[in-house]
């Protein structure tokens, strides 16, 4: 039996699915938290979510006959919903609103590894040129250099800025190399949102999110977001771009070992572009997640 | 000529045919087709072009083929002027396509296992993962014994030839069908030796061999 996950997971919001990728009035079946969930659209387009019984991927069903349902809400694009009793809000990114922006999903990517793995490694930049090699960076520009980090109290969110990296080529819309600034956010134990400097615009950041669904401790499925400021690039090159990056993260996090997350600062030896890590690390600590994660020995 | 490849990046029999054409030295074209999570190889525009719905497709001028070993040997017969890389000889043909067979159900396995941990797809993935260790097992074999009798590629040739692209890319992202090859040692070497090839290229997920080792 797996262990039942701590009470601020079970009460977190999780994404399930990209919205639009649900088909309607057909079955579609996840698991989240090692709970079988069901889903699908009714005719007017709306998420239903509910503990899967007997149904089957793909088996026609009619959204009005479910009663007993998940809370859901739908945000950037995703499904979200909770297995225990969530909180009214979800964490905000105010740019997704942004009338020029382009957003899509860039598809559900199950990963064999945990979450907060996963959240790890969209932190750390020192990985770049070897895993992204001429794309997000190459040698022998393959410093990390000094960045910030902090608590934010406020918005209780891991936030790291300053922080920068030389790139071949930043973007689907990158024409040169340049030296990219970041800021990365971590509003939520399984999420994280990074800004990078825009090239076609240098007023304005590109926005891209990663969602993780925590299967079970060991599984993820990460739901990708691009929220860009490009206006000649179509859907598809843009979500080839991403996909092309995540590609290569893949093997990379499928390697890890242990999969869950050693929340011990001790247990690994952090390097030293890992800052945000070990701030990352110590929130979750903090919080009392114990989901996919190695907790620290009291 | 101008060839048109209509390419999703993390797919496997695509990047059979971006390793040929890298190899070779050949000039191509990409469309991307957005296989996941558009699904846009079943949408009308992509079915004209192959009504089966799979990628790869490739464009030579007005020509328009489909199915990665078909079309690994078209481009090896126009483009290869070594005549290495599927060569004339009716034995060595037959002995080509029974790699290319072999291939396909690799596809069927160690690809089928990856589509269905990663991508969503409703595929039997333990049924999967023990075809794919099948089909390892007996290429493992076949490779330690061409070891031992000087022979270094799955067909008689002492050069690689497309049998050797047709296999390698789903045996190199087993892993993400949850299929580890570490009991399979020859095979392994295999791999090693096909990421040596001269012109060699990567695809999102694999990555280049580390440098050789030197006794
Ligand atoms: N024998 C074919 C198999 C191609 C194949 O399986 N393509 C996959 C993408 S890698 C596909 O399009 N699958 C969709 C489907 O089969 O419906 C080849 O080698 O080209
Ligand atoms: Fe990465």
């Amino acid at each position: 039996m797996p262990n039942a996950p701590d009470p601020i997971t079970r009460n977190l919001w999780h994404v399930v699915a990209a919205t639009d990728e649900l088909p309607l009035g057909l079955v579609e079946t996840t698991l989240l938290l090692d709970t079988r969930l069901a889903l699908t659209r009714g005719n007017d387009g709306e998420p239903v979510v509910w503990l899967r019984r007997d149904e089957e991927q793909g088996d026609e069903i009619d959204a009005g006959t479910i009663h007993d349902r998940l809370p859901v809400r739908t945000a950037y694009g995703y499904t979200w919903t909770c297995l225990g009793t969530p909180a009214d809000d979800l964490f905000p990114i105010p740019e997704f609103a942004e009338p020029d922006r382009v957003n899509m999903s860039c598809g559900s990517i199950g990963i064999h590894v945990s979450a907060p793995r996963a959240v790890e490694n969209f932190l750390d930049m020192g990985h770049f040129p070897y895993v992204h090699t001429d794309i997000l960076g190459s040698e022998p520009h393959t410093e990390v250099k000094e960045y910030d980090v902090e608590v934010s109290e406020e918005r209780d969110e891991v936030l790291a800025t300053k922080c920068r990296f030389m790139q071949p080529r930043a973007a689907k819309s990158a024409t040169t190399a340049m030296e990219v600034e970041y800021v990365y956010r971590v509003p939520h134990p399984f999420c994280s949102v990074l800004y990078k400097s825009c090239p076609e615009d240098e007023s304005r950041r590109d926005v891209i999110g990663i969602f993780l669904q925590p299967m079970t401790e060991e599984r993820c499925r990460a739901h990708l977001l691009q929220s860009m400021i490009d206006s000649t690039s179509t859907i598809t090159d843009l979500r080839r771009f991403q996909q092309t990056i995540f590609g290569q993260d893949k093997p990379i996090l499928e390697n890890q070992y242990p999969k869950k997350l050693p929340l011990d600062p001790r247990a690994e030896t952090p390097i030293r572009a890992d800052k945000s890590a070990i701030a990352y690390r110590r929130w979750l600590s903090q919080k009392g997640i114990t989901y996919g994660v190695i907790p620290q020995a009291s | 000529m101008t060839i048109t490849l209509y390419d999703f990046e993390l797919s496997g029999n695509c990047y059979k045919l971006r390793l040929l054409m890298s190899i070779l030295g050949l000039p191509y074209d990409i469309v991307p087709v957005d296989f996941f999570p558009g699904r846009e190889h079943k949408a009308d525009w992509f079915l004209r072009l192959n009504p089966f719905g799979q990628l790869p497709v490739l464009k030579d001028d007005d020509l328009v083929l489909s199915d990665s070993g078909a079309i690994l040997a078209y481009l090896a017969k126009k483009y290869d002027a070594s005549g290495q890389w599927f060569p004339d000889d009716p034995a060595i043909t037959a002995e080509i396509l029974r790699w290319h067979a072999v291939a396909d159900d690799i596809t069927a396995t160690s690809s089928a296992a990856r589509l269905a941990l990663g991508y969503d797809y409703d595929f039997d993935i333990e049924k999967s993962q023990k075809g794919a260790h099948r089909i390892f097992r007996l290429i493992d074999e076949h490779l330690w014994f061409g070891e031992r009798e000087g022979r270094d590629w799955l067909c008689a040739p002492s050069h690689p030839t497309t049998a050797d692209i047709a296999c390698f890319p789903y045996v190199m992202l087993s892993e993400e069908g949850g299929i580890s090859r570490q009991d399979y040692p020859a095979l392994r070497r295999w791999t090693d030796r096909v990421r040596r090839i001269p012109g060699f290229t990567v695809m999102s997920g694999i990555f280049p061999a580390g440098p050789a080792k030197v006794d």
